[in-house]
């Protein structure tokens, strides 16, 4: 058998078996309502201008009190306005961008990284392993806010600063976990049976180890943006995210925080799209890892 | 067993010296220059000269790198930029609170997340096993900083049950604990619930019913025993969970701890009290690890390695 051959029959393994998955996926309600919003916040962010009449700097004359108070929601302002008199529904429909951009691309450079170590540190062991799951050891007593923090201010923040410095902490967790079934794979008896044949290092790796992977790598691509908006929603929050005019969720919270006795739908609202997000990719996430399982498929 | 704990001890030893290594390339840097913010704007040359060399700042990488971890050795972190004062003094005054604060965590994870798992596991697939799970999962993605502002509106301004933050009585560490035990007992509840649900599989399960125990008995004697295991582990590797906790919901609070005082230091850029507070909560991860790895051989016969 040739290797497109062989290549296409375990693609068409794969696809039967993801049958299996998608129809038990299917059958979690709340997963298709995280998958719905997940949804719904994407679209949002995307056609944002044609969702909401305003920009999200202007400041409105009208949209503070004669006192200078922002004003609590109306029909003019959805969601109320902000400290500056913006419009805060606005604010939170091009914070959606923020969040979106910052989850899923520091997760993914996460993910790259934390699945390249883990597999060559899996795959090669020897001292190559040694060093690297020492480096993640190292990660791992890290205090992962602090050195988010650290990085922060040391490179001004922009928005692909802050992804990046999120994906340098957020990799260890990846990486451990990608190692530990490269290796349980890379020694066990099949693997031992193709190298004896002779296939090349390339061949084992891409074709025989990581099809085996890609289903960890699916749920922590999920779970992992949960993850990341949070941390991304907590980094504004303590003032070194994303730098301000550019709208983000916690960078609204951290702006009106001394006034939010005074106007808590400034912190209320925020609170909740930042909430609503990621629980709709831990809820996907955590029906993913269900429906991939074999062993919880039956018992569940 | 002793072997085992000094290898694990000799490990953790290098692991703290790769830490020092990062805190010290990350001080470098850093964009804002030490000598300057020591000297402050007007100093002239020649002082910003003599304050780098009294620093030691001129002496090439390697020899600082050695300098900087026989001080730490000797317990001393620097000098606050801002408040003149040594870190190390800083640190002790202020960590007192931080452990505190930690302790009622810990309570409140513990009260909401074991109940919540073991009733959950029992219902498996009933209602309310579907409802603490749910919640349990919107408790773990809410940040901390939103549910702590949360509580403080709802319980401490409009009905005025608790203090707006600060520091003194157990009002006071009520809430601020309260918000670091919801999250973290979402995840306690999640992890209790799965282990029951693997251990109440177990044919000693069985054997325990079959002889007529009563189901309280089953679940809680025979069956939380070894599904609590999991757990223990659990709180000694949460200290880093912690230290992120504290310095979002200490700010919030206005507790008066080591997270406060991190955030303080990283809106002025105080960069001993930054790097201070990080080797903190690096050896406090590092000694929880330690701890979770020493104490479970003697709750768990199966980690007890021959």
């Amino acid at each position: 058998m040739g290797i497109q051959e062989e290549l296409n029959t375990a693609n068409f393994k794969v696809f039967k078996k993801m049958g299996y998955v998608v129809k038990y996926f299917l059958k979690n309600k709340l997963a298709l309502a995280g998958l719905a919003s997940i949804l719904i916040f994407s679209l949002s962010a995307l056609i944002a201008p044609v969702i909401t009449p305003f920009e999200p700097d202007t400041q409105f004359f009208e949209g503070l009190s004669l006192e200078g108070a922002p004003l609590p929601p109306n029909s003019k302002f959805w969601l109320g306005t902000d400290l500056l008199g913006r419009d805060l529904f606005t604010r939170l429909v091009y914070g959606a961008r923020t969040s979106l951009i910052i989850g899923i691309a520091a997760n993914g450079i996460a993910l790259f990284i934390g699945a390249f170590l883990g597999i060559v540190a899996g795959y090669a062991r020897g001292w190559v392993g040694t060093v690297i799951m020492r480096f993640t050891d190292l990660m791992m007593a890290f205090p992962a806010l602090l050195l988010a923090i650290a990085l922060a201010a040391i490179f001004q923040p922009s928005l692909w600063i802050v992804a990046l410095v999120i994906a340098c902490v957020n990799w260890v967790q990846i990486a451990r976990v990608i190692y530990s079934q490269t290796m349980a794979l890379a020694t066990s008896e099949y693997i031992e049976a193709v190298r004896s044949i002779g296939a090349s290092w390339p061949r084992i790796l891409f074709v025989h180890i990581l099809p085996h992977l890609w289903p960890t790598i699916l749920v922590w691509g999920t779970l992992g943006i949960a993850t990341t908006v949070l941390l991304e929603a907590t980094l504004s929050f303590l003032g070194v995210g994303v730098r301000p005019p550019t709208p983000s969720w916690g960078g609204i919270i951290y702006e009106s925080q001394s006034y939010f006795l005074d106007a808590p739908w400034l912190v209320f609202f925020p609170g909740l799209a930042i909430m609503a997000l990621s629980l709709s990719f831990n809820l996907v996430g955590d029906a993913l890892r269900d429906a991939l399982d074999p062993m919880k498929r039956g018992r569940n | 067993m002793l072997s085992i704990i000094l290898k694990r001890l000799g490990q953790s030893v290098l692991i703290l010296l790769g830490v020092t290594l990062i805190t010290f390339s990350l001080s470098f840097m850093m964009p804002a220059d030490p000598v300057r913010m020591i000297a402050g704007r007007s100093a002239t040359k020649a002082t910003v000269e003599s304050i780098r060399k009294e620093l030691g700042l001129d002496k090439p990488l390697p020899v600082q790198y050695i300098k900087y971890v026989t001080r730490l050795a000797h317990l001393d972190l620097g000098r606050s930029y801002k408040q003149k004062t040594q870190v190390t003094e800083l640190i002790k005054s202020r960590l007192p609170a931080t452990l505190l604060l930690m302790a009622g965590a810990i309570f409140f994870e513990i009260l909401i997340g074991i109940p919540a798992g073991i009733l959950a596991a029992t219902q498996r697939g009933k209602f309310w096993d579907n409802w603490i799970m749910a919640i349990s999962f919107a408790g773990v993605s809410m940040p901390q900083f939103v549910l702590g502002l949360l509580l403080l509106y709802l319980f401490a301004y409009v009905f005025g049950w608790f203090p707006l933050g600060g520091y003194g009585t157990w009002k006071h560490l009520f809430l601020p604990a309260l918000t670091l035990g919801i999250s973290g007992g979402g995840w306690y509840s999640r992890m209790v619930r799965s282990s029951m649900v693997d251990v109440l599989c177990q044919d000693y399960i069985r054997t325990a019913r079959a002889k007529g125990l009563s189901e309280l008995k089953t679940v809680l004697v025979h069956g939380l025993r070894n599904g609590i295991l999991p757990i223990i582990a659990m709180i000694g590797l949460d200290v880093g969970i912690f230290m992120a906790g504290a310095v979002v919901v200490e700010s919030v609070f206005g507790w008066p701890g080591i997270g406060q005082m991190a955030w303080q230091a990283i809106q002025m850029v105080d960069i001993p009290v930054i790097m201070g507070v990080t080797l903190v909560a690096a050896i406090g991860i590092i000694i929880g690890n330690l701890l979770a790895d020493i104490v479970m051989p003697f709750v768990d016969p199966k980690m007890r390695v021959e």
